[in-house]
């Protein structure tokens, strides 16, 4: 991921996803392999006929290999039930992987979109545009009154879910957390941690997303995600910014504290990992780390995880080997990534 | 504490979410966690909406109540046939009519998801047409506020001319 992006500091990746279904044929969940056949042919066809859009590349994943299909939902290309649907559906994916299309999923046609940091409205407007270009090939399913008709009722009308991945270890720290989400909850803002022992989130990674689908425009939608998100963003920076001035020792202690056992440690689970690494990517931000970069904490937040070790390793791996394995991955990660600055 | 999915193994992922400001927990091994993608930390959430229609379904006032009226009286989508039960179980619609044939029951539970039943976002072009244009409009009335109430005028005249050209092709075309 690029450091052009903005606010990278605290949001790590910004998502955008369409739902769209063709008219007259039966959504995924009760449609007969014939006309899941019917949905590629026609989504195939406009890909060939749309000079824009022959640059994707076309994954059919009941040809697939296992592990191939594990590395496209490691990448948030694909969802994890994607790749396990079996036949006649596809993984549509641009060469940057910024634009990803699953076909067949929970809906006809899926189109995603991901970009580094705070771009919530330039992700958007690239699945506009794909979206835009689809169209003008196909028959979408879409009512008047409610708008675009998707496969469960929380996604009709716009179709769009945009969300926007935050590192909040200032505002965890402080307990200030579970406040501000809450409060961000009442806005029409869906949020979601994933959880370790105790009350912090695994990593302080939270994903803020808009809640509701209908009766607002889509740059609404963005706007209110992004206006939203900006006020989380400022007030996880201002309690960085008192920690600084006011618990300098304290905040330097835990943040050095983390980044030598990233730096030693012969065993790691996942779940330590994601806890040190949120130290050490809050230590890389505020320049206390010199030589360590928030990219490649970043990049080891993703690497580490359980699934990504085995493709990595292209092996089958048992809990003990994976410990192993992460440990000496993020050694060396870290190792190279000091090494690449002195440079 | 034993995993929710498998109960056999030890829970050591637990996962808080907070949707429309009701919170809900689960407790999932790592390996069941994995295969929902509860790992994934950018997957979409896959377990919580189902469930939480099919909570809305059965406890909404207003709702549970217009159900049972209507289940006597029709059943079963006529172009895919999917009962209202299992659409009331499974959390998903079987194809595009099932919104016009079960439109009566859905439209208060839209309503309860979404807070209302009207769209207002984009519109495909080939279906567009009148609607399409009018909507545009709407939509470029509010840009075209926005813009002037931040003093950015040269691009709110821009915003201006578009709604005046649009509005001229809706009176040519009447």
């Amino acid at each position: 991921m690029s450091t052009e992006a903005p606010h990278t500091d605290v949001a790590l990746s910004s998502r955008v996803r369409l739902a769209r279904n063709l008219g007259n044929i039966p959504f995924p969940n009760q449609a007969t392999e014939t006309d899941l056949a019917k949905v590629v042919g026609q989504v195939v066809k406009a890909i060939s006929r749309v000079p824009k859009l022959s640059g994707l590349e076309i994954i059919r994943l009941s040809e697939a290999s296992a592990l191939d299909r594990q590395v496209l939902v490691e990448k948030h290309l694909i969802s994890p039930q994607h790749a396990q649907g079996g036949e006649m559906r596809l993984a549509i994916v641009a060469g940057d992987e910024s634009i990803s299309v699953m076909v067949n999923e929970e809906d006809h046609i899926r189109i995603q979109t991901l970009l580094p940091g705070f771009q919530l409205y330039e992700a958007y407007q690239l699945a506009d545009e794909i979206d835009d270009l689809f169209e003008s090939q196909l028959d979408y399913a879409f009512d008047e009154r409610i708008g675009y008709l998707a496969a469960c009722p929380t996604n009709v009308g716009t179709g769009l879910r945009v969300s926007i991945m935050v590192h909040l270890p200032a505002l965890a720290a402080t307990g200030h957390v579970m406040a501000v989400l809450s409060a961000v909850s009442k806005l029409g803002i869906a949020v979601r941690g994933l959880y370790g022992e105790g009350s912090e989130a695994l990593g302080n990674m939270y994903q803020l997303s808009n809640q509701v689908t209908l009766g607002r425009s889509e740059h609404e939608l963005i706007e209110n995600l992004g206006a939203v998100t900006m006020q989380v963003i400022e007030q996880e920076r201002a309690i960085r910014k008192k920690l600084m001035t006011e618990m300098r020792e304290q905040l330097e202690d835990r943040v050095q504290r983390a980044y030598g056992i990233l730096c030693h440690a012969r065993l790691m689970t996942s779940q330590e990992a994601l806890k040190l690494l949120s130290d050490a990517k809050l230590g890389a931000e505020l320049n206390l780390i010199p030589g360590l970069s928030g990219e490649t904490i970043n990049e080891l937040m993703v690497i580490t995880q359980p699934a990504y070790l085995k493709t990595l390793a292209g092996q089958e791996l048992d809990p003990a080997d994976r410990d192993i394995r992460r440990a000496t991955l993020i050694r060396e990660r870290i190792r190279t990534g000091r090494e690449g600055k002195e440079i | 504490m034993l995993c929710d999915e498998c109960k056999k193994r030890p829970a050591n992922v637990h996962i808080t979410k907070i949707v429309n400001g009701v919170k809900s927990e689960a407790h999932l091994c790592e390996e069941c966690a994995g295969e929902k993608g509860e790992l994934t930390l950018f997957s979409e959430s896959k377990f919580s909406f189902p469930s939480l229609l099919t909570g809305l379904l059965q406890t909404g006032p207003g709702i549970g109540s217009h159900v049972s009226i209507h289940d006597n009286i029709v059943d079963g989508c006529e172009n895919c046939g999917l009962s209202f039960s299992t659409f009331a179980n499974r959390g998903f619609l079987g194809c595009s009519e099932c919104y016009t044939h079960f439109g009566p029951r859905l439209e208060p539970l839209i309503r309860r998801i979404h807070g209302t039943y009207q769209h207002t976002g984009k519109v495909p072009k080939r279906i567009g047409g009148t609607a399409g244009v009018m909507r545009e409009i709407e939509n470029l009335r509010r840009d075209l506020a926005k813009l002037v109430s931040q003093e950015k005028y040269e691009e709110a005249a821009v915003v201006r001319d578009k709604i005046k050209a649009l509005e001229k092709r809706l009176s040519d075309e009447a």
